[in-house]
């Protein structure tokens, strides 16, 4: 906002701008615009202080069924059972149980079949759709624009508002439309692709916009793929990010409990068709993007911004821009690796598979692939998370469970688990991971020292099989 | 430590106090809080754990102690930092952890977008600088640690004894802080009508609401 208010926002006839102003409620007196939200999602982290604020205000939801609860970051995804070892998490599920029942809002528990982390467990309850406003309190909210709708995190005190009027005030970002020509190589993902464009735009660089994820191909991925990228643009800066509604869109929502059937998809799908920035659509910036030109992507360092492919060295400070220096002289120290080096060989001691932005069926299809009729080399601590229940569900009806668990992956209940480390999974010491999380900020996955490199599902796959950084393309033709 | 202030009420014109520099670009809201002390249900025991990996990291080792252990910085009441201050998650549990230390303003080169909004809803102004005037700030900061700074946030200005730099504030913050409308839950409340208005029009609520539960 501070850089952002800078510049007058231009853009006209994007998504962004069509749905903004279809939620658009009043002007506030401070200037911001009240932004009607359409679907509210909560979890056991930022809600408390929220409902005990609005208790302190004397109010009610206003809108309990668009508001929708899951737990995901504190449960352990070893045992599930009650209460929790921890009497801290225990405490925060009790306190979500307690409100949602209070306030008559609809809680998709453990053990319900839907629980799961609530970027995933949303659009796959066919909860999130195009041209809705989402909000929850959790940056990764930018997840659900993969949907074509403006989607974003928000702080507790946000949270309370949306409880207590469902809506929020909110200032215009501006759209930048990020066009990908070409398409991805095999072996290389959407999660290669988002990094890419946060290693070229930098962790600043959306501060201030909306990413429009649009070109060829963008449009040949997956909803699952669109959701990692969308995931990550608060990762690059921008507070949203989205990819246009298109039959893609459609196909996956068709079916799914929540989404409209009958009459009202056909209703529903000639208004999420006329969403799409038109033609004639006005971007305040563009940025251009060669999709076959991207390699399998890394971070080295200590925010995304600091990746490179797996077949480069860690970026010298001659090769780093002036004033991203410091950080990069901090990111030598911390993750302990020399400038020059090549990623590629450095040794990991645990390898993560899972998380809001690669905990899909398909992100775990895509790390059995190369799991498969393998094993993960001696000394390494490999699991997977599946993103909710469904996703466990599903892997399991298709064996990828047997799949992993024989190449010596462990096999686990679903959460957001060492993502965050607000829960049982945490490195220890000066541990290093192989991740396919969104973070690898110092401390991130629960020690202080513990150093984190991000990559996709496949590429941490193939870490935990050769026990060391790996380009996965090798395996997958061998 | 000595004893916070009262946490913001009302009209905020200026914050008056002494300051403490966090210098480093990206420093993210992990940093400022760690994962471990969001597990709470209530934001009443943050303060203590303000950067808390970050000071234990300091305490260690030649370059420390952490600015927020220094004896000269307890109490500061202004946060001078960095770009892209506040990056990452969107907990309200950073800033909360910072204003329970005792910040009650933070002047930095530029914030991420969730965290200055979290620090508005708790009447906490953010202002920027431009990058030279940020490191001249910063420089006279700490040089002296027990100098006075006075905020003006209405004037979007910074004074400290003869020096002064021009700082940026964008004009709805500005207005909210000035008027006391910083907590913007009453004013949203006021649009009963308008936000029921706004459900009416909208397709998925009203045209093709889908039923299952």
């Amino acid at each position: 906002m501070a850089d952002s208010d800078r510049r007058i926002a231009v853009s006209s006839g994007t998504l962004y701008d069509k749905v903004w102003d279809l939620h658009q409620v009043a002007q506030l007196p401070g200037g911001a615009t009240q932004l009607f939200i359409g679907l509210h999602l909560i979890h056991e982290v930022t809600s408390p202080q929220a409902f005990a604020g609005l208790k302190d205000l004397g109010l009610s939801v206003r809108h309990p069924e668009r508001t929708v609860a899951t737990v995901d970051h504190i449960v352990p995804t070893t045992s599930q059972a009650r209460p929790f070892a921890d009497p801290l998490a225990e405490e925060m599920l009790a306190t979500l149980e307690a409100n949602c029942a209070e306030h008559g809002i609809t809680l998709h528990g453990l053990g319900s079949g839907r629980q799961g982390i609530v970027h995933v467990i949303a659009p796959e309850l066919g909860l999130t759709q195009p041209g809705m406003t989402v909000a929850c309190g959790d940056s990764h909210t930018s997840t659900h624009g993969a949907f074509g709708a403006i989607a974003f995190g928000i702080g507790t005190s946000q949270v309370r508002d949306v409880l207590a009027s469902q809506s929020l005030a909110m200032g215009k970002l501006k759209v930048r439309r990020i066009w990908v020509d070409g398409q991805l190589q095999s072996g290389v993902y959407a999660k290669d692709l988002v990094l890419h464009v946060i290693r070229t735009l930098g962790v600043k660089g959306g501060v201030g916009y909306a990413y429009e994820f649009a070109g060829p191909a963008i449009e040949a991925l997956s909803m699952e793929e669109r959701m990692t990228l969308c995931n990550m643009a608060i990762e690059g800066g921008a507070r949203c990010g989205y990819v246009n509604p298109d039959s893609i869109t459609f196909n996956y929502l068709q079916g799914r409990p929540f989404a409209p059937s009958g009459e009202a998809w056909q209703q529903a799908v000639a208004w999420w068709s006329s969403l799409a920035s038109g033609a004639d659509a006005v971007f305040d910036d563009e940025v251009r993007f060669d999709a076959a030109a991207i390699a399998p992507t890394i971070t080295w360092g200590i925010t995304p911004g600091q990746g490179i492919g797996v077949d480069e060295t860690v970026p010298t400070l001659e090769q780093t821009e002036p004033d991203e220096r410091p950080l990069a002289e901090e990111a030598y120290r911390y993750m302990d690796l020399q400038p020059g080096t090549p990623i590629a060989g450095t040794p990991v001691d645990v390898c993560f598979i899972g998380s809001c932005t690669n905990g899909r069926l398909s992100d775990l299809q895509a790390a059995a692939a190369v799991a498969r009729g393998r094993h993960v080399a001696p000394g390494i601590k490999a699991f997977v998370v599946p993103g909710s229940e469904q996703v466990a569900a599903a892997a399991e009806a298709e064996g990828l469970d047997q799949v992993f668990r024989e190449a010596g992956f462990e096999w686990r209940e679903p959460g957001c688990s060492m993502c965050l480390a607000m829960n049982p999974d945490r490195l220890e010491g000066r541990q290093i991971s192989a991740s396919s999380s969104n973070r690898n900020f110092k401390g991130r996955q629960g020690s202080a020292s513990g150093r984190t490199l991000l990559m996709s599902p496949a590429m941490v796959a193939a870490a935990a099989i050769n026990g060391r950084v790996s380009d996965v393309r090798t395996l997958l033709n061998a | 430590m000595t004893t916070p202030t009262p946490f913001p009420t009302g009209p905020i014109t200026t914050v008056s106090g002494t300051t403490v520099v966090v210098r480093g670009d990206d420093i993210d809201t992990d940093r400022i809080i760690p994962a471990r002390f969001l597990k709470c249900v209530t934001f009443d025991a943050l303060g203590p754990a303000a950067f808390a990996d970050d000071r234990a990291e300091l305490a260690a080792s030649a370059a420390g102690p952490h600015p927020f252990d220094r004896p000269e910085h307890q109490g500061a009441a202004i946060l001078l930092v960095n770009r892209n201050f506040g990056c990452g998650s969107s907990r309200e549990h950073a800033p909360q952890a910072l204003m329970r230390w005792g910040i009650r303003a933070v002047v930095g080169e530029s914030f991420a977008e969730i965290f200055y909004g979290n620090c508005l809803a708790l009447g906490i102004p953010c202002l920027v600088a431009d990058h030279d005037t940020m490191l001249a700030i910063q420089q006279a900061a700490e040089a002296d640690p027990a100098a006075a700074f006075q905020l003006d946030v209405a004037a979007a200005q910074l004074r400290a004894g003869e020096q002064q730099w021009p700082l940026d504030l964008a004009a709805g913050p500005r207005q909210m802080l000035a008027t006391g409308q910083w907590d913007a839950t009453g004013q949203l409340l006021a649009n009963g009508e308008e936000l029921e208005a706004t459900a009416e029009r909208l397709p998925y609520l009203r045209a093709f609401v889908a039923t299952s539960r």
